[in-house]
C-alpha cells in the first residue's frame, strides 16, 4: 500500500496548497502524525488562503480523516481560511463524522509535596484498618445472630449445603494436610535428633515432638493450609456471585445471604478444622516416629513410653481447643472479603489475595493470644 | 483479535480487499462438532463485501458457533473458511494475525476488560498495533467514543459502572478501534430496550455506510433484520436453510422459516409497516 505523502506548494493565485497523497490510514499512523505537524508548520509561514486537496488519496480511514480534520481546524483556529477540495462523497461523510474538537486536556490533580502524599497514605491506611475492624465486628455479630436464629429454630439448617462444604473443605484436604504434617514432623524429628545426639539424649525427641506437634504445629499448619485452600475459594466464590448479582437475587427471594451462603461455610469449617487438626497431629507424630526409628535408632518401646510420659490430655486439648476459633476467623475473613468484591476481575483477585494474607496473619495472632492465655492459667 | 498475539509489522497489508459485492468471507463444507454432537454439517455461506448479513436460527443451531469458527475461536473438523481470499486453516500464525487485525468483534456481553476504563479499552488494540503519540491516542479514543454515540464522560468510567447499552456501545468502539474491514456482531441489540436497539441499528447502518464496513451480525431482533440487513442467512439442521433478502425469506416454504418470518411476532414488528429490504448498498 502506498506510503502517505503531503506537499506544500504555492498556487497561482498566491494561495497555499497542501496536497495529500497515498494511504492515510491507521497503519501509517506515526508517519501521518509527522506529516500533519510538518504541513501545519509550512502553512504557518505562508499567509493567504489555504487549500487542502485530497484527490490523490489512495485510502482514508477514521485516523486519517481525523488528522485531516485536525490539520484544517488548527489552521482555522489560527485565523486562516481553509477549504477542502477533491474529497469524494464518502470521504466527506467520514471527515464529517470524526470532526469533533477534543475537550481541553484536564489538568492533572495538583500534586502536593511528597510529604503530604505520604501522610495522607498513612492516614488512609489507618482509616482502612479501622474500617476493616469495625466491619469484621459487625459481620461477626450478624453471623452470631444467624447462628442464634438457627439454634432457636427460627430458620432451618441447610444440611445438604453443610455436607457439600464439609466434603470440599474437610475430606478433600485430608491428603495434602496429612502429607505436609508428616513431612514437617519428620524434619523436626531429624533436626532435634541431630542436636540431641551431642548430649546423648536422643530418646527425648519423643517429648519434644509430641508437645510441639500437639500444642502448636498441627493446628497452625492446618489453619494456614485451610486459609490458603478454602479461604481463597470462599472469597472467590462469594466474590463472583456478588459480581453476577447472584447475592442480590438471593436477597430478592427473601433469603438471607448470610444464612444461605455464610453459615453453612463457617459451620463446615468449624467442624472440619478440629478433625483435620487431629489427623495432622497423628501424621506429624508418625513422621517423627519413622525418623526416630530409622535415623535416630530409638526403639519403638522407648519412643512410645517417652511419648506417653511427656504428653497428657491437656497437651492434646490445647491444640484442639484452638481449632474451631481458627476456623471461625478464617471463615469470617473469607466471607467479608468475598462480599467486598466490586465489579472488576482485578477486584476479585485483590480481595482473594487479601483474604488469604489476612487469614494467615490473624491465625498467627490468635495462636499467640492462646499461648499467653494457656500460660497464664497454667494449662 | 487475540490479545496474546504480538504486534504484527505495522505497514504491511497483504492485499487489497475484494471489490464491492464480491465474497469477502467464503465458507465451504464446514463441519463443527463438540464430542458426539454435530453442530454444523457441511455448511456453506458467502458474505459479500459491503453488505450487512443477518444470521438467524433457532436457539442451539450454532449461530454463535459459526461466528466463533470464522474468527478462529472454535476449530472445525472439516471444511474451509476463506477470509479476504485466504484459507484461515492454512495460514501461519503471523499471517493470521495480519488478517485478525482487519476485523473487529463485538461479543454478546461486550467482553470489555473489567480492570481498564472505557478509554483504555478502546486504546488497547491501538497501543498494541499502532505507533501513535499519547495525545493522538487520547483524541482517537474520543473520536471513536463519539462515533458510537457515547458521551466523553464515559471515557474514564469502568465497565462495571456502565449500563447495558453503554457497554455495547463501548465494546463496538473497541471493535472499531483499528478501522476493521469486517465487523462481527454477536446479538448486538439483545438486552437493549426497543429505542436503544433501534438507535444501535441506526448506528451500525451509519458506520457501515461511512466506513465501508462489511457486517456479519448474529441476531434475533426482527426489527434489525427488517431495518438494516441487506441479506439474511437462516441456519438450521447444521447448514444454511436459505439466504436472501427479507422478501425472499418470507416466501420460503420451510416450516421454521415460515414460523419465523410469518409468525405473530414478525407480523407485529416492522416487517409489515415499512418497505422491507428498502435500503440499498
Amino acid at each position: 500500500m502506498a506510503i502517505p505523502h503531503a506537499q506544500f506548494a504555492k498556487g497561482e493565485a498566491g494561495e497555499g496548497i497542501i496536497r495529500l497523497d497515498g494511504s492515510w490510514d491507521a497503519a501509517h499512523g506515526d508517519a501521518l502524525e509527522r506529516l500533519v505537524a510538518e504541513m501545519g508548520e509550512a502553512a504557518a509561514h505562508h499567509d493567504g488562503a489555504l487549500v487542502v486537496i485530497l484527490d490523490r488519496l489512495v485510502s482514508l480511514d477514521t485516523l486519517g480523516a481525523y488528522l485531516v480534520f485536525r490539520l484544517c481546524s488548527r489552521l482555522a483556529e489560527a485565523g486562516r481560511s481553509v477549504r477542502l477540495e477533491g474529497a469524494t462523497e464518502s470521504q466527506k461523510i467520514l471527515i464529517e463524522e470524526v470532526s469533533f474538537a477534543p475537550p481541553p486536556a484536564a489538568g492533572d490533580r495538583r500534586s502536593l509535596a511528597p510529604a503530604y502524599d505520604m501522610l495522607s497514605d498513612v492516614g488512609e491506611a489507618v482509616v482502612d484498618a479501622g474500617r476493616d475492624l469495625s466491619n469484621g465486628v459487625a459481620f461477626f455479630g450478624a453471623v452470631v445472630a444467624a447462628f442464634g436464629r438457627l439454634l432457636t429454630g427460627r430458620t432451618r439448617l441447610r444440611i445438604a449445603s453443610v455436607v457439600t462444604q464439609l466434603e470440599r473443605v474437610g475430606l478433600r484436604s485430608v491428603p495434602i494436610i496429612m502429607l505436609i504434617s508428616f513431612l514437617v514432623g519428620a524434619i523436626i524429628a531429624q533436626q532435634s535428633i541431630f542436636q540431641l545426639r551431642t548430649f546423648g539424649t536422643v530418646q527425648f525427641v519423643a517429648d519434644l515432638l509430641g508437645i510441639l506437634v500437639l500444642r502448636e504445629l498441627a493446628v497452625l499448619l492446618t489453619a494456614i493450609m485451610i486459609a490458603g485452600r478454602s479461604g481463597s475459594s470462599f472469597t472467590a466464590e462469594l466474590g463472583s456471585m456478588k459480581m453476577r448479582e447472584e447475592v442480590d437475587a438471593l436477597q430478592t427471594m427473601g433469603l438471607d445471604p448470610l444464612e444461605v451462603l455464610v453459615v453453612p461455610r463457617i459451620l463446615a469449617l468449624m467442624i472440619a478444622l478440629p478433625l483435620l487438626t487431629f489427623l495432622a497431629a497423628m501424621a506429624g507424630i508418625a513422621g517423627g516416629a519413622v525418623v526416630a526409628f530409622f535415623y535416630g535408632g530409638v526403639s519403638s518401646d522407648v519412643f512410645f513410653s517417652r511419648l506417653q510420659n511427656a504428653i497428657g490430655l491437656n497437651t492434646f486439648m490445647v491444640g484442639m481447643i484452638k481449632a474451631p476459633f481458627m476456623a471461625l476467623v478464617i471463615g469470617l475473613i473469607a466471607c467479608i472479603e468475598g462480599f467486598a468484591v466490586r465489579g472488576s476481575a482485578e477486584s476479585l483477585g485483590s480481595h482473594t489475595t487479601a483474604s488469604v494474607v489476612k487469614s494467615i496473619f490473624v491465625v498467627i495472632v490468635v495462636d499467640g493470644m492462646f499461648a499467653m492465655f494457656f500460660a497464664a492459667i497454667n494449662y | 483479535m487475540s490479545i496474546f498475539s504480538r504486534p504484527a509489522p505495522a505497514n504491511e497489508r497483504p492485499d487489497p480487499p475484494p471489490e464491492l459485492g464480491l465474497p469477502i468471507i467464503e465458507i465451504r463444507d464446514l463441519t463443527v462438532g463438540f464430542g458426539e454432537r454435530l453442530i454444523m454439517d457441511g455448511l456453506e455461506l458467502d458474505v459479500r463485501r459491503g453488505e450487512i448479513l443477518g444470521v438467524v436460527g433457532a436457539s442451539g443451531t450454532g449461530k454463535s458457533v459459526l461466528l466463533r469458527t470464522i474468527i478462529g475461536l472454535v476449530h472445525q473438523r472439516k471444511g474451509r473458511v476463506r477470509v479476504f481470499g485466504h484459507d484461515m486453516g492454512q495460514l501461519t500464525p503471523q499471517r493470521r494475525r495480519l488478517i485478525e487485525r482487519r476485523w473487529g468483534v463485538l461479543f454478546q456481553h461486550g467482553a470489555l476488560f473489567s480492570s481498564l476504563t472505557v478509554k483504555q479499552n478502546i486504546q488497547f488494540p491501538m497501543r498494541e498495533y499502532l505507533d501513535l503519540s499519547e495525545s493522538l491516542l487520547d483524541e482517537m479514543a474520543m473520536v471513536k467514543l463519539r462515533l458510537v454515540g457515547l458521551k466523553p464522560e464515559a471515557a474514564e468510567r469502568f465497565p462495571s459502572e456502565l449500563s447495558g447499552g453503554m457497554i455495547k456501545r463501548a465494546a463496538l468502539a473497541r471493535a472499531l478501534a483499528l478501522d476493521p474491514e469486517i465487523v462481527f456482531l454477536d446479538e448486538p441489540t439483545s438486552g437493549l430496550d426497543p429505542i436503544g436497539a433501534a438507535d444501535f441499528d441506526e448506528l451500525i447502518a451509519t458506520l457501515q455506510k461511512t466506513l465501508g464496513l462489511t457486517v456479519f451480525m448474529v441476531t434475533h431482533d426482527l426489527d434489525s433484520l427488517a431495518g438494516i440487513c441487506d441479506r439474511i442467512a437462516a441456519l438450521g439442521d447444521g447448514r444454511v436453510l436459505h439466504t436472501g433478502p427479507l422478501d425472499e425469506m418470507k416466501k420460503q416454504s420451510h416450516p421454521w422459516l415460515q414460523a419465523y418470518f410469518n409468525g405473530p411476532r414478525a407480523r407485529a414488528s416492522h416487517f409489515y409497516t415499512q418497505p422491507a429490504g428498502g435500503r440499498t448498498t
